[in-house]
């Protein structure tokens, strides 16, 4: 089984956000970066997927060389090689044409990638891929068995679960608990220094949208303290005052 | 000229993220003037469905095929491009979430539509069509320019006040011709929890973290929701103890929520807890340890005893 993992290069989830240059670029003093952590998920399940089924596991990244530090790290976690397209992503629609010439040319029978990232949050990659390709997409895929060319997965929905089977080939939104988080090892972390790591330059595209400018929200009010034993007041606070009641 | 709108269903009612949804494509409506058709899809009562009205919709297609009675993005997906198609709509409204985030992606490649998830304003239309939306789990937001004829929007919780009218929307009967492929995947079971309120719609969210001590300490936390009409949520220590279902999970790596009213219950306010919350209206923290830095995200704390504090909260909310 040829398995794709699409992971982003995103802030860690414990970084301050601020941006520059009149806000339209992101302050990237301080900030430390992670691959995205729903799709640290899909990497995990893709690992333990490819060592069941005998297969190969690509990762896939669509952004500048400072995304490679988590490339490795993905390798180290057990992919066989990787692939970056070397372009600044700038909106989903460009990321999921890229990711889709690069599915095109390889035939994957599966595409992982995490329920959205956390830059964007827009969790749409993986319907637009889907598209693209003519496969199915499913996201937020939270359990994921694989028995020939069957998946059968569960995925999350509004109050509940739903348990699902389709053939392959397939696009899949991964979130907890489909797998647990992968450290690398020592041994990993050297293997992966020489396993084969190609910069491809990105297919052209049309222009969907542009991002004008980023802002942050404005900051909040002190908090309101009520004492313990007047409690109950709260929820005339709440009503009269916050009107949200 | 018109704006399309993708309703979703819950229990045989338009869901109230799609009341504003609707809410949203009438004030985009009458900005680039035109009228608001709405998408129902599966077996749904017409007189519900003629409710779309009070929101703005003047017209409901409904495609009652009881195979879409099931989320189904694919089969959603043909039946919204062919929607928009028949009534020309030149931007189409869903609201954030699983289903609405695959449906309009789905759709976006089929129409070469431009598209914007988690839009927290109406649109600008100063000098191009521009949108407002979340980022960085919250922590920002980005305005984008949409440059393609069809616009989608899909649209966070409380984007927009709704105020509800009087009107009633014609529901008409809708063909659409699906293809063997939209119904590739079956659907082999589901699982859905007794409570009546899902956290994604829900206006009021009481939610739990390690300050409960217990899965067999939620009493008092379900008696307050369930006073206040609210649903119940929970921190991720939790969800991973197995203490609640993992779909109550909220934070980073659960879900996002905004309502109008987000009460806190022993949680710490970790920034990845924090992210998943800090698009609420109104948010109220409990919690022992004066310290605690969820209070620096809070718009009422209480310093004290959660095993305290909420029964005296649910007497007063049922005003005894
Ligand atoms: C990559 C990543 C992603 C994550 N994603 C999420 C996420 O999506 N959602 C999430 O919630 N967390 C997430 N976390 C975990 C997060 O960092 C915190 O560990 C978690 O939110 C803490 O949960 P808690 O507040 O319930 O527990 P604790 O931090 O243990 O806090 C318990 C609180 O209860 C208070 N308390 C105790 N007893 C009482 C009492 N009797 N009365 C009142 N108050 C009391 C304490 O003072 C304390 O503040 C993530 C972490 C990482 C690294
Ligand atoms: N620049 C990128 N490179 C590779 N994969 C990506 C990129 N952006 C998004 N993805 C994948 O698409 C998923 C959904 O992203 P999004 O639609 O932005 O929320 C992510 O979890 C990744 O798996």
């Amino acid at each position: 089984m040829k398995i794709l993992v699409c992971i982003t290069n995103v802030p860690d989830t414990t970084a301050r956000i601020a941006f520059t240059d009149g806000n339209t670029r992101l302050d990237k003093t301080g900030v430390q970066y992670i691959i995205g952590p729903y799709d640290d998920y899909a990497l995990a399940r893709g690992v333990e997927l490819k060592e069941q089924t005998g297969g190969t596991l690509t990762v896939l990244n669509v952004g500048t060389g400072e995304g490679e530090q988590q490339i490795r790290k993905a390798l180290a976690i057990g992919a066989d090689d990787a692939i970056r397209i070397d372009a600044e992503p700038v909106d989903s629609f460009f990321v999921a044409e890229q990711i889709a010439h690069i599915a095109r040319q390889n035939q994957y029978d599966l595409i992982l990638m995490g329920r959205e990232s956390i830059d964007f949050n827009s969790g749409i990659v993986h319907g637009l891929v889907g598209e693209l390709l003519d496969i199915p997409s499913y996201s937020p895929v939270m359990k994921l068995d694989i028995e020939g060319g069957t998946a059968r997965f569960t995925r999350e929905i509004d109050g509940g679960k739903e348990f699902l089977q389709a053939s392959l080939p397939l696009v899949l939104g991964c979130q907890e608990p489909i797998a647990e988080w992968k450290i690398p090892n020592m041994r990993g972390i050297m293997t992966a220094r020489t396993k084969p790591l190609q910069v491809l330059p990105p297919v052209a595209t049309d222009e969907m949208s542009v991002l004008e400018r980023y802002e942050l929200p404005p900051a909040k009010g002190a908090c309101k303290m009520i004492p313990a034993d007047q409690a109950e007041t709260l929820i005339r606070l709440l009503k009269t005052e916050a009107k949200v009641l | 000229m018109s704006v399309l709108v993708f309703l979703e269903i819950e229990k045989g009612s338009i869901k109230k993220t799609s009341q504003e949804a609707i809410a949203y494509a009438a004030a985009v409506a009458s900005k680039i003037g035109g009228t608001v058709t709405a998408l129902a899809l599966g077996e749904v009562n017409t007189g519900e469905l003629a409710k779309a009205g009070q929101f703005g919709a003047s017209e409901v297609l409904h495609v009652a095929d009881s195979r879409l009675n099931q989320e189904n993005s694919l089969a959603y997906a043909t039946a919204l491009v062919q929607a928009v198609k028949k009534s020309a709509a030149e931007v189409v409204v869903l609201a954030k979430s699983g289903i609405g985030d695959a449906v309009a992606a789905r759709s976006a490649a089929r129409l070469k539509a431009g598209i914007v998830s988690g839009a927290t304003e109406l649109p600008d239309l100063e000098g191009g069509f521009k949108v407002k939306r979340s980022i960085y789990t919250g922590k920002a937001f980005a305005t984008v320019a949409l440059k393609t004829p069809v616009k989608i929007i899909a649209v966070r919780k409380n984007a927009i006040e709704v105020q509800e009218g009087a009107g009633t929307a014609t529901v008409t009967p809708f063909e659409v011709s699906f293809e063997d492929k939209d119904f590739r995947a079956s659907v082999t079971g589901v699982e859905k929890s007794g409570s009546d309120i899902s956290l994604t719609d829900a206006d009021i969210i009481v939610s739990g973290g390690r300050g409960m001590k217990g899965p067999e300490h939620w009493q008092p936390l379900l008696d307050l929701a369930a006073a206040l009409g609210a649903a119940t949520g929970c921190s991720k220590p939790v969800s991973d103890l197995d203490w609640r279902p993992h779909h109550e999970h909220i934070g980073q790596t659960g879900i996002k929520v905004s309502p109008n009213l987000y009460i806190a219950c022993g949680i710490s306010g970790a920034i990845q807890h924090l992210a998943g919350v800090n698009g609420s209206k109104c948010i109220v923290v409990i919690n022992k340890d004066p310290e605690a830095p969820f209070f620096k995200a809070a718009d009422y704390g209480i310093v004290g005893d959660v095993f305290e504090i909420l029964p005296k909260l649910t007497k007063a909310v049922k005003g005894e």
